[in-house]
């Protein structure tokens, strides 16, 4: 029963908020390989995400699920937007130029989720889910949802990036920029398709934050850490890097309670962080340093 | 009565740009001089904010301290406090390129604030400390404010004239080389990840000044007396829009983008109440824009930096 309860409590949350973290360290790591700069607004961009499908749910009256993938378009479209008019003119600035705009943006994409939806804590449907008995193991619908979602975009994106020409020419501008210019790679489409994954990876993450707990317009600020800590503990630049990264922090946010007080459950992200940077900064996949 | 209390906001907005003036130069040592990359700022603020009023207030059985001590001292503490905070951050993460740095001061920022609300041994928790004593604060009101202005323009003239020396000694000339490339700085026989940790924790040192300034001049610090984004963004955007790499940009910057905020909240304020709240929120994100059109437009700042090289190996007026 010990094991059960284990599993129940701390080992399935942990995967389910793993997950999460992971959807949106793909975004990041990719951000952080390709372009070469930390997105310091990909949290309130995951925060948008997660309200577009609130309003989706709210408007159309449709099931959340039916709203990801509006949402997921949406925040994708708003990622390269935000692109074109704000980071766009940056690029020949050195990088950290953009991580500083990038904080602003997560100001700015924050104070509107504050004035169109307000402060207030909403959730997509109302009432308890209670959740079901599998041999003992104890999981409710949304975190099966949470959990195939990843795998799901996360092996469609692995797909994309190893088999198809543009993935391809993805994965040479992260792995050497100057010669994937040189052999003609289109840096405007390799950058455009790299927000179109982050944006909609992001979405993807705000969504089942939000399904799994509640919205609040702070919500991806404070996922911000976990996420980058994801990205750095799996390798810069390895989506299946960010992938293990994110349920380790995940889990390991989860099982810290049993050690530490909970309510520095969100300085465990910051720790590993900083053990990542300390002993291996390549991460655990052998991803790049900047 | 009405002049008297517009002088009275012109006080109370001069001792805050006072002390946003001292955070801007912090940051300025860190940015301006070494390129790193500080979202931290409100963190180390708040160390200073707290140490400085657990080494100043009258005894407390509920937490660690009131150790009564001259408000000097706890200033001195203030400053040693927010620069140790620095230090372990600085040493793990200034190998790395800034970006790093970025995450990490985020994170530490992050955990300064769970440390606040839920250690009430050492910060009283939600109810924060309150009664710090005020330098000069048992004189009459108005005497008072100006005298605690006059000490925060001393502290900010002094504090000034140090940076600025430092600027201008080899010390700055090696940061700014360091900043501007790093390889050659490297190639020179410079300790480069020595420096910028001197750097980031010289900076921390002045944002921990900052804090015990404003806590002094507040009378009491609370885990909500400021919100951590927005005075970190604040100080970012007023080094920025002022200048970064020039001290006076810096004070400048406070200035300009400490009146901006201040006089819009007073617009915002006489809206009816259900606009007020958006009001706040459209007044932050106008902050950020700002931020990007300076970036965009002016990224040397309303005083930009000056390049002493220049002026000794040119005739002056040569260059334009």
């Amino acid at each position: 029963m010990e094991l059960f309860e284990l599993l129940n409590f701390y080992v399935i949350p942990g995967i389910v908020l793993g997950s999460i973290y992971a959807l949106g360290a793909v975004g990041i790591t990719l951000i952080f390989a390709i372009l070469r700069y930390a997105h310091l607004a990909h949290g309130d961009l995951a925060t948008l995400g997660a309200f577009i499908a609130l309003a989706v749910v709210t408007g159309l009256g449709v099931s959340p699920l039916v709203a990801l993938p509006v949402a997921i378009l949406a925040t994708a479209a708003v990622a390269v937007g935000i692109d074109k008019v704000f980071y766009e003119h940056l690029r020949e600035r050195p990088k950290i130029v953009t991580v500083m705009a990038s904080l602003g943006i997560a100001l700015m994409v924050r104070s509107v989720i504050q004035v169109v939806w307000g402060v207030d804590t909403e959730t997509y449907s109302r009432g308890i889910v209670r959740p079901e008995d599998y041999f003992g193991l104890r999981i409710r619908d949304r975190e099966i949802y949470t959990v195939v979602a990843l795998i799901v975009l996360v092996g469609g994106l692995q797909l994309f990036l190893t088999r198809s020409k543009w993935g391809k020419a993805m994965r040479a501008m992260s792995d050497n920029p100057n010669l994937a210019l040189l052999s003609g790679i289109d840096n405007k489409k390799v950058v455009m398709l790299t927000w179109v994954i982050a944006g909609g990876l992001c979405a993807a993450s705000g969504f089942f934050l939000g399904l799994n707990t509640e919205l609040k317009s702070m919500m991806g600020w404070y996922m911000l850490l976990p996420m980058f800590a994801a990205a750095i503990l799996g390798g810069v630049g390895r989506v299946e890097g960010a992938v293990l990264g994110g349920l380790i922090v995940g889990i390991a946010e989860e099982l810290s309670v049993l050690v530490i007080p909970s309510e520095y459950k969100a300085a465990m992200a910051f720790v590993i962080l900083l053990f990542m940077l300390l002993v291996r900064p390549t991460g655990l996949l052998k991803g790049k340093v900047l | 009565m009405e002049l008297l209390g517009l002088v009275n906001y012109a006080l109370f907005m001069a001792i805050f740009i006072c002390i946003y003036a001292l955070l801007a130069l912090g940051l300025n040592i860190q940015w301006g001089f070494a390129g790193l990359f500080n979202a931290g700022i409100a963190g180390f603020f708040a160390v200073g904010a707290y140490t400085s009023a657990i080494l100043t207030t009258a005894m407390d059985p509920d937490r660690i301290g009131g150790f009564d001590l001259h408000f000097i001292v706890g200033w001195i503490g203030a400053m040693l406090a927010a620069a140790l905070v620095a230090w372990p951050i600085g040493k793990i993460c200034l190998r790395f390129r800034s970006d790093y740095l970025a995450i990490a001061s985020i994170g530490i920022a992050e955990i300064i604030r769970l440390v606040i609300k839920s250690e009430p041994a050492l910060t009283n928790g939600a109810r924060g400390i309150a009664s710090i004593p005020r330098p000069a604060g048992d004189i009459g009101y108005m005497e008072s404010q100006i005298a605690y202005l006059a000490i925060v323009l001393v502290v900010l003239i002094a504090a000034y004239i140090l940076v600025e020396r430092q600027f201008n000694a080899p010390w700055g000339r090696m940061m700014r080389a360091i900043r501007d490339n790093e390889g050659a700085a490297k190639a020179m026989g410079k300790d480069v990840e020595f420096r910028r940790l001197e750097a980031f924790i010289f900076g921390a040192a002045l944002m921990g000044l900052g804090g015990a300034l404003f806590a002094h001049f507040n009378r009491s610090i609370t885990p909500e007396a400021i919100d951590p984004m927005v005075a970190t963004f604040l100080v970012w955007i007023m080094l920025i829009l002022g200048g970064s790499g020039n001290n006076r940009g810096a004070i400048l910057g406070a200035a300009v983008v400490w009146i901006i905020w201040s006089v819009s909240e007073i617009a915002t304020d006489r809206l009816p109440h259900e606009y007020a709240v958006q009001a706040k929120y459209i007044r932050l994100f106008l902050i950020g824009l700002m931020l990007q059109l300076v970036l965009r437009f002016r990224p040397e700042g309303l005083l930009p930096e000056p390049l002493r090289g220049d002026l000794r190996s040119t005739k002056p007026g040569a260059d334009r």
